[in-house]
């Protein structure tokens, strides 16, 4: 494993239908996450999606990468900008890239990973931090 | 109205017990899109060395959020939770989630500043096992916007 490498990207279609499932699987019933009436009455563009879901779908870029969830120790995130997601088909599309920024001696490296929403990056400092070996 | 500083160190004990079970990380790995193995099929996890199907990395937001929710709640605390949004997140696992582990969460305020005129709550959570195995510590800052 070097610094610098890259693991394979994410694109995921995030749509209502899927901001709905993640309200009950999370348990995040906030309804600016799929009430379009309450997310504009509280300024909000249009429903968003849960940041918690975006900080999820970064990490299953990691994890299919790395194989074994298990071997994730630390996974961390900045919600930096809202993914507006409108009520269509196609929804929002979030792109998830990913590399490697640091192997450490201690068979962990971290993973720095980036993901856009409308060529605007949504998560900062998104980091985690990866067991490789033993 | 500025939050009430005097929450800073505060904590707040676990009011009940979280069994993992397997459906609910099936049902979260299908609501992120995540087809592992190692979320729903034992014997897949199994050979990985875990004794049940794991979850997810995020997992434990199902009650690290609603331990949030109960503070953030506390009328004392005086936070405006229709201008709270969650600014970042942050989960060590000391070892991974599985199925069949019966969880307890301790909540600790550790910091309320105030920067450009946006109230900032900074709160950890120890999840433990009900025998005491450390599972997780997860780290979260909760901004409150400005009027």
């Amino acid at each position: 494993m070097n610094v610098g490498a890259e693991l394979p990207g994410l694109s995921v279609q995030v749509t209502r239908d899927q901001l709905v499932r993640y309200a009950g699987a999370s348990l995040d019933f906030n309804p600016i996450h799929w009430n379009e009436r309450f997310a504009k009455e509280v300024g909000l563009p249009d429903v968003i999606a849960h940041g918690m879901l975006t900080m999820a779908l970064g990490a299953r870029m990691v994890t299919d990468w790395v194989g074994d969830p298990g071997r994730v120790v630390e996974y961390g995130v900045r919600f930096t900008r809202p993914v507006v997601v409108p009520d269509d088909a196609e929804g929002a599309l979030v792109e998830f890239t990913g590399k490697v920024g640091e192997v450490r001696d201690d068979g962990t490296a971290r993973v720095d990973i980036t993901a856009k929403f409308d060529g605007k990056t949504v998560l900062g400092k998104a980091q985690a931090v990866v067991r490789v070996s033993g | 109205m500025p939050l009430d500083p005097s929450f800073i160190g505060r904590t707040y004990p676990p009011t009940s017990t979280y069994e993992v079970s397997r459906a609910k990380i099936a049902e979260f790995a299908d609501a992120i899109g995540d087809d592992s193995p190692l979320y729903r099929d034992p014997a897949a996890a199994e050979a990985a060395g875990y004794p049940d199907v794991i979850a997810p990395p995020t997992f434990l937001t199902i009650i690290n959020l609603a331990s949030i929710n109960a503070i953030v709640a506390d009328p004392e605390l005086g936070l405006d939770y229709s201008r709270m949004v969650h600014g970042d997140q942050r989960f060590i696992h000391h070892r991974p989630v599985r199925a069949g582990d019966e969880l307890r969460l301790t909540t600790h305020i550790d910091d309320i500043f105030v920067r450009a005129g946006n109230d900032f709550l900074s709160v950890h959570a120890d999840i433990e096992t009900v025998e005491g195995e450390p599972v997780c510590t997860t780290h979260a800052q909760l901004v409150v916007r400005g009027e």
